[in-house]
């Protein structure tokens, strides 16, 4: 399964990273030789084999139904680049 | 006392016990060395200040005789790990500015036994990466060189600013996180031993994800008896992480140094690769008759789904970093790079905040993912894990308590040699260390000799899941049978 | 499925058939968030019920909250569906503002709750079926607002994080009304079961719709998702646009485009969403911070044995229990509170009462002022003490059922008006039963009019005109069959 540049572009956006036209030949070929490194998995008998959802056998813990944290919109948008009245602000999103 | 940077962690809290050296005097030591040291790149930032009244705190406890297990032991942090009020960057552009409000469970767990930060350590870009070169603040420098040579070398990564840090002794140990080899690999390189504890072990909460299910936290220490006794402290049940695990936290320590006696050790064939170097198969045969002499049993065992582990691993890990990394889009914290439109911000951003090998392992993680692929890959990805960790499980039924194998496949490499033609070549370092992440077991790197070019190698021992304990007393065999590797000479130091 | 002629939708070309689905997301009522401890209430300053898991800081991880575990497995139930003892949660991996994980942890693969069923009243003589496909748990996305600035949104996580359930039904509707009328009585069945408030307005409850036509009995048209329709009147018109919409194309020989719509209700159309459509590839996979969500039967058993009564039920039993007609027990089940409230006023002081004379106050008076000003029945002054009151009164002859009208209109208007007794008697609004005050009042207006005397013997129908004058005479209060009886007496017809 090789990855064509048109392929790249596609994941690049599904990825939201900006890639310029001149890396997409450098990348695909990079991504070409770790999915080729990675071909080999075609070859394992995989029939009947559950695949693998937690590498510790153990059961959810859950956590009761009690507010402890809030009220901390300082806090939240402290690293913020840019906010307003404890708002994130993005450029408009339209619809 | 001469140097007190050259004490082991444990010799220097014996000293502190019995009043020979104040809490405030290793924390002046160490932040010299640090200082000293700046061309090694270890640190991303120094917390000087905040060590030193840390440090007086712990004077005052000890003065009080209410000494904590760590107090006033000076450490370095992965700057993976997020504390509170001091930058945290995950060596990465897009954090570079992320000033977290909170502490990493793993990090107030040596704060609340006493511990001292001396800073944040450098680290492969969001941990990707097996030499430290992906690092947005530059690569570590290992204190280790071949002898004669003034080539720079690597420390291993991720964790290599940990590892670098320990082996040149800018603190008495470490942090460090470890996903596909990330504690171990860098401390086979740098003569340090580390441990990747049992998945669940250590609570994951407040580090920065990188590969959710494979994450997890361990110590690097100049012996393996320090590396215990961090271990004891950073390990334990955290209810804000589903999947750390509820069970008490031995003594780690008290394993040290204990019988071998019939413990049976298993030689995994697989590990045996075509090409390895005569002196990594020399190593590991030593390392059999170290372990026979103190009474263990050897047997060969078979793991038939080795080979399979780092292909699997470069599916399973860039897949959920990709989906961990999405985070980091410009909106709430970390780097923004202005666009015309929202899709725009998050796109600029992204590329001008990831580096190359971050923005790679995100593309094969999204390209693994969608649609049409999810089955070949991922799925089946998931479903070797679970026959790797089958192989596991069959031997240690068997009755093998824990596997004797190299933890790297060379030593040391210099800086730019690997990886930058194919980046296959540098993911191949962690051919023995990943099939444990694979299957959540824990792993210790512990130094076993030098290379032909006088770097340092290790061995690694695979242990039960939650029984680091039998790791760290076979371990200590280890360390006591093997010849001494003497600590790198401080050519940094001016 | 059978065509149903009366729901055919005449077109240029002959009859289409609508085929509806819904996925309805209903907000799981809790105290704190689906995975962190930040408040679920509504509403708030900006960003101040979020915490830093909510806000997705670096390293922070998920933690169920049992609550809203155990919130589903009663829907599940009440659902009469499935419950799966094992499921677990994956990653939906988008970009959006709001959206701080850049994923939505939802349940793609393995839901809590498998297959159940509804049964639905659309009108007094039909009732269908529709079946539900699967009821899942995920988190709601916070709120962007772009009506703030030219230039820019506003990001608000205080909904972020916070607990729905998406509840999918089978494409087994085949009208606007049946549509509507599942929503409703999927919406009276979470109240019940006290799981979501179903608020409609606050979007506490919002319905995704799948709509498609085809020729009855053909096979299935490619649907149009309508997104995010947010009152049940809308869900009405937004099926019937689409529906029209579809049919319009298809009858151009065109054909339809499967695609996210959403209605406008000034336009009364749908109007596509391409901004959604764009880069469709949620990556979906299990979520490694999570382990399965397993449950045991014991637990689902006990959530079970707790459930309260459930609309049909409560129904069937009004129906056998006091022998309302099926649709009065319908109305009065379609809102948990107003049945308490009918069930409180043939309660109270374990009086027997007439059920059906209770039922016909709430659903006709009652129902129609509390209408009038906007209020649910249980919201206004009058208590089912009153009501039962009322009835009783008029039981016993007290007071005419004239006289309950107004007695009703000072209950109802009047906070904490008292008991209707003690008003009826201090307000003398008790009616004359007294044989001889009566007659007193008959005698006096014959005695008065003795040329209407001699026109009623000649015709019988003038009777009306003496009751009138006795009863104005009494000030209304009059028993109006003693009036009656005692003038066709004395005037001998
Ligand atoms: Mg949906
Ligand atoms: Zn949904």
């Amino acid at each position: 399964m090789a990855v064509d540049h048109a392929t790249v572009r596609r994941i690049a956006h599904l990825a939201r990273i900006k890639l310029e036209d001149a890396e997409v030949p450098h990348l695909a070929s990079e991504l070409n030789a770790i999915l080729a490194f990675i071909e080999e998995l075609a070859a394992v008998d995989i029939e009947g084999v559950e695949p693998m959802t937690s590498v510790t056998p153990m059961r959810m813990k859950e956590r009761p139904d009690v507010v402890t944290m809030g009220n901390i919109a300082d806090e939240i948008v402290a690293n913020a680049p840019a906010t307003e009245d404890h708002y994130f602000v993005v450029p408009k999103v339209v619809e | 006392m001469t140097d007190l940077t050259e004490l082991s962690l444990a010799a220097a809290r014996e000293a502190l016990a019995k009043r020979q050296v104040s809490a405030v005097e290793l924390a002046k030591a160490h932040i010299a060395a640090m200082e000293a040291a700046r061309v090694l790149n270890c640190f991303i930032s120094e917390t000087p200040d905040q060590a030193l009244a840390a440090a007086a705190d712990c004077d005052a406890r000890i003065a009080r005789g209410d000494a904590r297990p760590l107090e006033g032991i000076p450490l370095g942090i992965k700057d993976l790990y997020c504390t509170k009020g001091v930058r945290t960057t995950a060596a990465s552009h897009i954090l570079e500015n992320f000033v977290p409000t909170y502490e990493s469970t793993v990090t107030a767990n040596l704060w609340r036994d006493g511990a001292v930060m001396l800073g944040k350590l450098n680290l492969d870009e969001f941990a990707m990466g097996s030499s430290n070169e992906t690092s947005y603040f530059g690569p570590v420098i290992s204190p280790w060189r071949r002898p004669g040579s003034n080539v720079k070398i690597v420390p291993g990564g991720s964790s290599g600013g940990s590892a670098a840090a320990v082996a040149a002794r800018l603190c008495y140990g470490a942090t460090g996180t470890d996903t596909g080899g990330s504690i171990r690999q860098p401390a086979a390189f740098t003569g340090t031993v580390g441990i990747k504890p049992t998945y669940g072990r250590c609570s994951r909460w407040g580090i920065v994800a990188f590969a959710s299910s494979l994450d997890q936290a361990g110590p690097i220490a100049r012996n393996v008896r320090d590396a215990a006794i961090l271990l004891r402290s950073m390990a334990g049940h955290d209810a804000k992480d589903t999947t750390s695990v509820d069970l008490p936290v031995p003594d780690y320590a008290a394993a040290v140094g204990t019988s071998i006696q019939g413990k049976v050790i298993g030689i995994p064939k697989e590990y045996r690769l075509d090409g390895m170097p005569a002196e990594i198969d020399r190593l590991w045969s030593e390392g059999v008759s170290w372990l026979k002499a103190a009474g263990a049993k050897i047997v060969e065992i078979s793991l038939p789904h080795t080979r399979y582990a780092l292909p699997a691993y470069y599916i399973v890990a860039p897949a959920e970093a990709s989906s961990n990394l999405a985070r980091y889009d410009g909106v709430r914290y970390g780097l923004r790079v202005p666009g015309k439109d929202v899709v725009e911000l998050y796109e600029k951003t992204r590329a001008a905040g990831f580096g190359r090998e971050v923005r790679r392992r995100i593309m094969i993680g999204t390209y693994v993912l969608s649609a049409g692929y999810y089955d070949a890959y991922y799925v089946r990805a998931q479903k070797i894990r679970t026959l790797i960790k089958r192989d596991f499980e069959t031997v240690f039924a068997e009755g093998v308590d824990a596997i004797l194998a190299p933890a790297t496949p060379s030593a040391a490499f210099g800086l730019g040699e690997k990886g930058s033609a194919d980046p296959v070549e540098m993911y191949l370092n962690d051919v023995f260390t990943v099939t444990v992440n694979m299957a959540g077991l824990p792993g210790i790197a512990v130094p076993a000799g030098t290379s032909a070019e006088g770097l340092p190698l290790a061995l690694q021992l695979i242990g039960r899941a939650f029984e680091e304990e039998t790791l760290f007393a076979l371990a200590s065999v280890i360390e006591e049978s093997a010849p001494k590797i003497a600590l790198p000479p401080k050519w940094w130091d001016r | 499925m059978n065509t149903n002629p009366s729901k055919l939708i005449k077109g240029a070309t002959g009859d289409w058939e609508v085929v509806i689905g819904m996925e309805v997301h209903a907000q799981i009522i809790s105290k704190a968030k689906l995975f962190s401890g930040a408040s679920a209430e509504f509403g708030g300053e900006p960003n101040s019920h979020v915490s830093l898991v909510d806000a997705a800081m670096p390293g922070m991880l998920p933690v169920i909250n049992a609550e809203c575990v155990a919130q589903a497995v009663r829907s599940g139930l009440g659902l009469k569906a499935r419950i799966n003892l094992r499921s677990h949660f994956d990653r939906k991996n988008y970009f959006y503002p709001d959206l701080p994980q850049g994923y939505q942890i939802s349940q793609y693969k393995n839901p809590i709750v498998g297959e159940g069923i509804v049964l639905v009243d659309v009108s007094p003589t039909e009732r269908i079926e529709v079946g539900i496909e699967r009821l899942h748990i995920e988190q709601d996305a916070g709120k962007s607002l772009h009506d703030q600035s030219a230039t820019d949104s506003f990001v608000d996580l205080n909904r972020a994080g916070v607990g729905l359930m998406e509840i999918v039904s089978k494409p087994d509707m085949r009208s606007s009304e049946e549509a509507k009328a599942y929503v409703a009585k999927l919406r009276t069945i979470l109240r019940y079961l006290g799981t979501c408030d179903g608020n409609m307005e606050q979007g506490s409850l919002r319905a995704d719709v799948n709509v498609s036509v085809r020729r009855p009995g053909g096979p299935l048209g490619t649907r149009c998702e309508i997104k995010n329709v947010n009152s049940i009147r809308f869900i009405g018109q937004a099926i019937e646009a689409e529906a029209r919409r579809q049919i319009a194309i298809l009858e151009d020989g065109g054909s339809i485009e499967q695609e996210t719509r959403l209605f406008d209700p000034n336009r009364g159309e749908t109007r596509s969403m391409r901004s959604k459509e764009e880069a469709h590839d949620y990556r979906y996979f299990p979520d490694p911070d999570l382990l399965p969500l397993e449950l045991d039967q014991a637990y689902v058993d006990e959530l079970a044995a707790a459930l309260p009564e459930l609309p049909d039920a409560k129904k069937a039993r009004f129906i056998a229990q006091y022998g309302l007609p099926a649709y009065d027990a319908g109305v009065l089940v379609a809102d948990k509170e107003t049945a308490d409230y009918f069930e409180a006023a043939i309660a109270h002081e374990s009086k027997s009462r007439d059920p059906k004379a209770v039922a016909n106050w709430i659903m006709g008076d009652v129902a129609a002022y509390a209408n009038s000003v906007g209020l649910s029945i249980p919201q206004t002054h009058l208590e089912p003490a009153q009501i039962a009151g009322i009835v009783d009164l008029i039981a016993e002859g007290t007071i005419s059922g004239k006289i309950a009208k107004d007695l009703l209109l000072i209950l109802i208007e009047e906070e904490k008006a008292g008991d209707p007794r003690v008003i009826v008697e201090a307000r003398g609004m008790k009616q004359v039963t007294d044989l001889g005050a009566i007659e007193a009042a008959v005698d006096a207006i014959i005695a008065a009019n003795p040329d209407k005397v001699a026109q009623a013997r000649a015709k019988p129908s003038m009777l009306g005109w003496f009751v009138g004058q006795v009863m104005k005479g009494t000030g209304g209060k009059a028993n109006p069959q003693a009036v009656n009886e005692l003038l066709k007496a004395k005037l001998g017809i």
